[in-house]
């Protein structure tokens, strides 16, 4: 087993030095949930491990009236406990009370779900649904992307060799704005997800219209899909099972999902239209405020 | 292995504070096993999918077999050695004894701490609430009824 370096910087440009220095093989570490099971697997070659939890802006959540700027470090854990970010961002909680357990959830991060960036990640649907931008940090400067085209295959995404994630900013949501994520598991919880959909809609003042809309799938595709002739089908439309029919059969044409042990074609298929659906129904409840999240959390198993 | 250069780490440690020394790529597991001998927390599976590891960290639930024990200088950590007070059982433990909660034992530290993070964070819990937040520990003996009647009866003498 081949020895390693451990640094804790603390600031942004302490941590661009950190992953600078070396031979090329240091990699961030946030809650280390994915990144130290690969390490302890020999999955993973490294050299030096950067702790960026030291690094404030890392660990930040900050509300104003701009939005939520989330250091990529901070763990599900201080977000589901975060009352600002109930109030403000409800429907984020559907993810970070989904990835893991409890105890993965003391540690795993959003900016670090991402960064895995597996297709099957409980975040990264509900990141594109709220028009998330990623701000990343590296050896040429600062610079945004926004999430949806952030991953870029199987555990692979637009961070170059050295940059890492710095924070992940949500816009302020707009009035009648609401959104959700399900995923499909056969078992109550502690799976990864077969499909996952996560959604949002802004709404008329009288509830009755979807202004905009955003749909995004998971595990349907090498990278979680930012579905957007979906929402934009549902821009100008009555609220309305039929409208959201049709949203969902667009999700289900976007899915270009494998066959594999968690399931199959047909049925990941299948799944994006019904989750899809379902998902756009709860984040129209939500942003006509007639239902609590505490009620709908249950859909998820964690009521 | 090559020989690392090792690391003094500083921690609070079930309420002490403990010096040790590490190589960086240790977990904290394994510090707290082979480097202090605190072998109370268990490794079943090394890659957080059991939870027979778990510690508190800062009053948090952790695996401890997925932190790289650099990672505590400076921070607060008990581990199931630390969850018994004065030479007294805490209740979960006590409760584990009379509704015979283990059996081979080996999941029951990771059983008990995270048990014990439960009802400090929420002291009347529903059975639901129970069975939810210990759905990371696994028990290969199955005997998870017994260990959710047990922190429920804590549970409910605390309510």
């Amino acid at each position: 087993m081949q020895a390693i370096d451990f640094v804790a910087p603390t600031s942004v440009d302490e941590a661009i030095s950190a992953l600078a220095a070396g031979s090329g093989m240091a990699r961030p570490l946030s809650g280390g949930t994915d990144l130290i099971a690969q390490l302890q697997e020999g999955r993973l070659a490294l050299d030096t491990v950067v702790d960026l939890k030291r690094i404030p802006e890392l660990m930040a959540i900050s509300i104003n009236s701009d939005g939520l700027t989330l250091g990529a470090s901070v763990s599900c854990h201080s977000i589901n406990n975060s009352q600002a970010i109930r109030d403000a961002y409800p429907a984020l909680i559907d993810s970070t009370h989904l990835i893991g357990g409890t105890q993965i959830q003391g540690r795993a991060s959003l900016g670090g779900n991402l960064c895995n960036s597996s297709p099957a990640a409980d975040s990264i649907p509900n990141l594109i649904a709220h028009s998330v931008t990623c701000h990343i940090a590296g050896p040429s400067g600062r610079r945004t992307v926004p999430v949806e085209e952030f991953c870029t295959a199987p555990g692979r995404n637009v961070l170059e060799n050295g940059e890492f994630l710095v924070a992940l900013e949500f816009p302020a949501p707009p009035a009648n704005f609401g959104a959700a994520y399900l995923r499909f598991i056969p078992r109550n919880e502690m799976d990864i997800a077969v499909v996952g959909a996560g959604a949002s809609v802004v709404l008329s003042d009288d509830g009755s219209t979807i202004q905009s809309a955003r749909v995004s799938i998971g595990a349907v595709a090498p990278t979680p899909l930012f579905v957007q002739e979906a929402g934009d089908a549902l821009a100008g439309q009555p609220v309305s099972e039929e409208t959201l029919a049709k949203a969902a059969d667009l999700a289900r044409d976007a899915a270009r999902p494998i066959s594999d042990m968690r399931g199959t074609i047909p049925q990941r298929k299948h799944l994006s239209g019904v989750l899809t659906q379902r998902a756009l129904r709860i984040a129209i409840d939500r942003a006509r405020g007639t239902k609590t999240v505490d009620e709908l959390g249950r859909l998820n198993g964690h009521g | 292995m090559d020989m690392a250069k090792k690391i003094a780490v500083t921690t609070t440690l079930n309420g002490e504070e403990s010096i040790f020394l590490c190589e960086p790529r240790q977990t904290l597991l394994e510090a707290l096993r082979d480097n202090l001998g605190l072998i109370g927390s268990k490794e079943g599976c090394g890659n957080g999918n059991c939870g027979a590891c778990n510690v508190l960290l800062d009053g948090v639930l952790v695996n401890s077999c997925l932190v790289l024990a650099p990672e505590v200088e400076g921070r607060d950590v008990v581990t199931i050695e630390g969850i018994a007070e004065d030479g007294e059982l805490h209740p979960l433990q006590q409760k584990f004894l009379e509704h015979a909660s283990l059996q081979c034992g080996i999941c029951t530290p990771g059983f008990i701490v995270s048990a014990k993070a439960l009802l400090d964070d929420n002291p009347a819990p529903s059975e639901h609430d129970v069975r939810l937040w210990l759905a990371g520990n696994l028990c290969r003996c199955t005997g998870y009824d017994k260990i959710v009647r047990a922190v429920l009866d804590v549970a409910e003498g605390d309510s």
